[in-house]
C-alpha cells in the first residue's frame, strides 16, 4: 500500500478548512493551506511513484491497485472504491499536481486584490480533489464522480465573479453543455455494465481485449461513441466546444488550470484509458479523428481574428485539444497523452502570461489596447515568447515533439488529415504570434500604467517556461510503450519537416502583418469582409445553437410546459378540485342550521328511511 | 333448570309496542320541546325504550346479550347525564337561557 488516498484527500482537507473557516483566516493562512495542501499532494505523488519504481526502467508496467472498500453491490455488479497507478496515471498525476502547484502559487499573487479570496482557493482545492480522483479511479463510476466533480468546480469558478451577468451565464453554459456530454458518458457506463458485467478497468479491458474487432457497428462501437460524446463535452470538441471560449469569464488562473491544462484534457485521458474499447471499433476511431481534425482546424480559423487575448488562447486550447483527439483517433494514444503534457506546460504558461499582462494592465484584455509592453513587463514578455515558440512548434521546443508525433501518426492514417493538421499548425503559429506582437511590440495604445508582476507570479512562469522549452525531451511515448505500442515503419522525410516550416511561415507572416506593416491586416480584413465577419463571429455557431436548440427549448418550456401543462393542466386540476369542493360545500352548508332540533329531525328522517328500505328489501 | 317463560297473558308484541310508543314519545319530545332539560329527559326516555326492547328480546330468545346491552346503555346514560347536565349548567351560566334554539352559534 502506498496510501494513494492521501493524494486527493490532501486538497480536500484544504478545501474543507478554507471553505468552512476561510472567512476568518488571514490571507497568509489561506495561502498556506491552499498551496500547502496541493504541494503536499505533489510531494506525496513523487514519493509514491518513487517507491513504486515509476522513475526506474521497468517500474509500473503492471498497474498498482489499492482497494479501499466496496461502494455498491447489486447482483453481479460490484463497484468498489479503488485507486490505481499505472504509467498513464503516473503521467497525469505529475501533470495535475505539478502544474496545479505552480498555478496555486501564481494565484496567490494574481488574486491578491480580489474579494472572495478564500472562496477562490477553496474551489481550486476542491477541483484538485476531484481531478485527482478522476485520474486515480480504477473504475468507470469513480472516474465519473471525479468527472462530474471537476465539472462542478469549473462551473463554480467560471461564475466566480457572480455579480457579473456574463460570468454566471458562461458558468451556466458550461454546466449545461457538459450535461449533454455527461448524458452520453453515463449511457456508455450503463452499456459497459450490461455487456461486461463490471465497471472495473482491469476486468473490462481484459475482456475487451479478447473481443473481435467490429467491422460493422455493434455495441462496442456504441459504447465507444457514447464515451466520445462525453469526451467532446468535457474536452470541448465539435459540436460541444462552445462553452470553453465563454469559460474565460473566470479568473485567469482558473482558465490556466482547469480550462487549459487539466480538466479539459480529462476527455483525452478517458479515451486513452479506454483505448482497448476504442481499438475494437475502427469506425469510432475514425469519428474521433474526424472530430479532432475538424475541431483543430475550425477553432484555429476563429482564433485568427479574435481581439481578446484570453479568447485567442481559448480557441487555441480548443484547437490543440483537437490535435490530441487526432492523435487518439489515429491510434497514437501515447502521442495524444504526450501532447496533453506539453500542452499543459505551454498553454498554462500562455494563460498565466496573459494573466500577468492583464494584471499589469489592471484588467485590460483587449489586444488593441496593448502594444509595446516588451519594455514595460520584460519578464512576462520573455516567458510568453517561450510559450508561443512552443505552441508554434519551433523545433526543439516541447510542442514540436508532441505535435510532430501526432501528425506523423495522422500521415500514416490518411495524408489529408496530415495536411489539414499542418495547415492548422501554421495558423496556430500565426495567431499566437499575432497576439504576441500586438501585445508586446510597437507603441503602447492603452491608457493604463503597466507594472511588472511580483515574483510570486513570475516565479511559476519561469518554471513553466523552462518546461515549455525543454519538456519535449521527456520521452512520454517511450515511457507509455508498454501500454500503447509505438507504430513501426518509416515515413518520408518531409513529414517531420513540413509542420516546422509552416510554423515558421506563420510566425513570419504574423511578423510582417503586425510589426513591419501594421496597416495591412486592416486592409486584408476589408478585402475579405464576409470571411472576416464569419470568423470574427465564430461561424455564428452560438447564434445557430441559440435558434436551433436554446430558443425552441425556452419557448417550448414557456408556452407548452409552463402555460399549457403547468398552469393549464396541473394547476387547473388542483384548483378545479378545490373549486368543486367549495361549491358542493356551498350547497351543503345550508344543512348546518345550528338548530339541534333540525339535526335531530334529519337523524329521524334518516332512521325512518333506513327502516323503510329494510322493510322493502327484507332484513338480511 | 326449569324453563323460564314470559307470562302467557302478556304477549311479546305488547312489550314491543310499549317500547315503540315510549321511543316515539322521546323523539317527539326531542323534536318539539324547546327547553333543554325536557329535551334531555326525552333522550333518557328513548334510551329506556330501547332498553325495554333489549330485555324483551333477551327473554324471548333466552340469550343474556340483551341484558348486558341494557346495562351498558344504563352506564352510558349515567355518564351522559353527568356530562349533559354539566353542559346545560354551563349554557345557562353563559347565556341565561335554556331555549335550545338560542344556542345556534355553529350555524353554517
Amino acid at each position: 500500500m502506498q496510501q494513494l488516498w492521501l493524494i486527493p484527500l490532501l486538497p480536500l482537507a484544504g478545501f474543507a478548512l478554507n471553505g468552512l473557516f476561510g472567512r476568518r483566516f488571514s490571507k497568509t493562512v489561506i495561502n498556506a493551506i491552499a498551496v500547502g495542501s496541493v504541494l503536499l499532494a505533489f510531494l506525496w505523488v513523487l514519493k509514491s511513484l518513487n517507491s513504486l519504481g515509476a522513475f526506474s526502467g521497468g517500474g509500473l508496467e503492471v498497474p498498482h491497485v489499492e482497494h479501499y472498500f466496496t461502494w455498491i453491490q447489486s447482483g453481479v455488479l460490484n463497484i468498489s472504491v479503488d485507486f490505481a497507478v499505472d504509467r498513464l496515471t503516473a503521467v497525469m498525476l505529475l501533470i495535475v499536481t505539478g502544474i496545479g502547484t505552480l498555478i496555486h502559487i501564481y494565484a496567490v499573487g494574481y488574486m491578491a486584490h480580489e474579494s472572495g479570496y478564500y472562496r477562490f482557493f477553496a474551489y481550486l482545492n476542491l477541483f484538485m480533489f476531484f481531478m485527482l480522483t478522476l485520474v486515480l479511479a480504477q473504475n468507470f463510476l469513480l472516474l465519473f464522480v471525479g468527472w462530474e466533480g471537476v465539472g462542478l468546480c469549473s462551473y463554480l469558478l467560471i461564475g466566480f465573479y457572480f455579480s457579473e451577468k456574463f460570468a454566471t451565464d458562461a458558468g451556466n453554459k458550461a454546466f449545461i453543455v457538459n450535461r449533454i456530454g455527461d448524458f452520453g458518458f453515463s449511457l456508455a457506463i450503463f452499456l459497459i455494465a450490461i455487456h461486461f458485467g463490471s465497471l472495473d478497468f482491469g476486468s473490462v479491458f481484459s475482456q475487451a481485449k479478447n473481443l473481435p474487432i467490429e467491422t460493422s457497428p455493434g455495441w462496442i462501437t456504441a459504447i465507444a461513441l457514447l464515451l466520445l460524446v462525453g469526451a467532446t463535452g468535457k474536452s470541448a470538441q465539435i459540436p460541444l466546444y462552445v462553452w470553453l471560449p465563454d469559460a474565460m469569464a473566470g479568473p485567469t488562473p482558473v482558465s490556466a488550470l482547469i480550462h487549459a491544462a487539466t480538466m479539459v484534457t480529462a476527455g483525452v485521458y478517458m479515451v486513452a484509458r479506454s483505448s482497448s474499447i476504442f481499438l475494437h471499433s475502427p469506425m469510432a476511431l475514425e469519428i474521433v479523428t474526424i472530430i479532432g481534425i475538424a475541431t483543430a482546424f475550425f477553432a484555429a480559423t476563429i482564433g485568427l481574428v479574435q481581439n481578446d487575448i484570453k479568447k485567442v488562447f481559448a480557441y487555441s486550447t480548443v484547437s490543440q485539444l483537437g490535435y490530441m483527439f487526432v492523435g487518439l483517433g489515429t491510434g497514437a494514444f501515447s502521442a495524444g497523452i504526450f501532447h496533453v503534457m506539453t500542452h499543459a506546460f505551454f498553454k498554462a504558461l500562455l494563460f498565466l502570461g496573459a494573466g500577468s499582462v492583464i494584471h499589469a494592465l489592471s484588467g485590460e484584455q483587449d489586444l488593441r489596447q496593448m502594444g509595446g509592453l516588451a519594455r514595460k513587463i520584460p519578464i512576462t514578455c520573455v516567458v510568453l515568447l517561450c510559450a508561443s515558440l512552443a505552441i508554434a512548434g519551433v523545433p526543439g521546443t516541447s510542442g514540436y515533439f508532441s505535435k510532430d508525433l501526432i501528425l506523423e501518426s495522422a500521415y500514416q492514417y490518411a495524408p489529408w488529415i496530415y495536411w489539414v493538421g499542418v495547415l492548422t499548425a501554421g495558423m496556430t503559429a500565426f495567431y499566437v504570434f499575432r497576439a504576441f506582437f500586438m501585445a508586446f511590440t510597437g507603441e503602447y495604445r492603452g491608457n493604463k500604467h503597466p507594472h511588472e508582476s511580483p515574483f510570486v507570479m513570475w516565479g511559476p512562469l519561469a518554471v513553466l517556461a523552462a518546461l515549455s522549452l525543454g519538456g519535449g525531451f521527456i520521452n512520454i511515448p517511450k515511457y507509455l510503450e508498454p501500454m500503447f505500442p509505438l507504430s513501426e515503419g518509416t515515413l518520408p522525410g518531409f513529414v517531420a519537416l513540413t509542420p516546422a516550416v509552416f510554423g515558421f511561415a506563420g510566425i513570419g507572416l504574423a511578423y510582417i502583418l503586425y510589426v513591419l506593416a501594421p496597416g495591412l491586416p486592416e486592409s486584408i480584413a476589408n478585402a475579405f469582409r464576409p470571411v472576416y465577419t464569419l470568423l470574427y463571429n465564430k461561424y455564428f455557431v452560438d447564434e445557430a445553437y441559440d435558434s436551433a436548440v436554446v430558443n425552441p427549448t425556452i419557448d417550448g418550456s414557456r408556452s407548452l410546459l409552463w402555460r399549457t401543462i403547468d398552469a393549464g393542466a396541473i394547476d387547473g386540476t388542483v384548483n378545479g378540485v378545490g373549486k368543486t369542493a367549495r361549491s358542493i360545500g356551498g350547497v351543503l352548508r345550508h344543512l348546518q342550521s345550528g338548530y339541534i332540533r333540525s339535526y335531530a329531525g334529519w337523524v329521524v328522517a334518516g332512521a325512518i328511511l333506513v327502516v323503510i328500505v329494510m322493510g322493502l328489501k327484507g332484513v338480511m | 333448570m326449569p324453563e323460564i317463560s314470559l307470562p302467557q297473558s302478556v304477549p311479546l308484541t305488547w312489550y314491543l309496542i310499549l317500547s315503540a310508543i315510549l321511543f316515539t314519545l322521546g323523539v317527539a319530545g326531542f323534536l318539539f320541546r324547546r327547553n333543554v332539560i325536557t329535551v334531555f329527559m326525552s333522550i333518557e326516555l328513548m334510551l329506556n325504550a330501547v332498553n325495554l326492547s333489549f330485555v324483551t328480546f333477551s327473554y324471548k330468545y333466552k340469550q343474556v346479550d340483551g341484558h348486558i346491552f341494557s346495562f351498558f346503555v344504563m352506564v352510558v346514560a349515567a355518564a351522559e347525564a353527568a356530562v349533559g347536565l354539566a353542559i346545560i349548567l354551563t349554557i345557562f351560566k353563559n347565556r341565561q337561557t335554556l331555549e335550545i334554539d338560542e344556542v345556534s352559534s355553529l350555524k353554517n
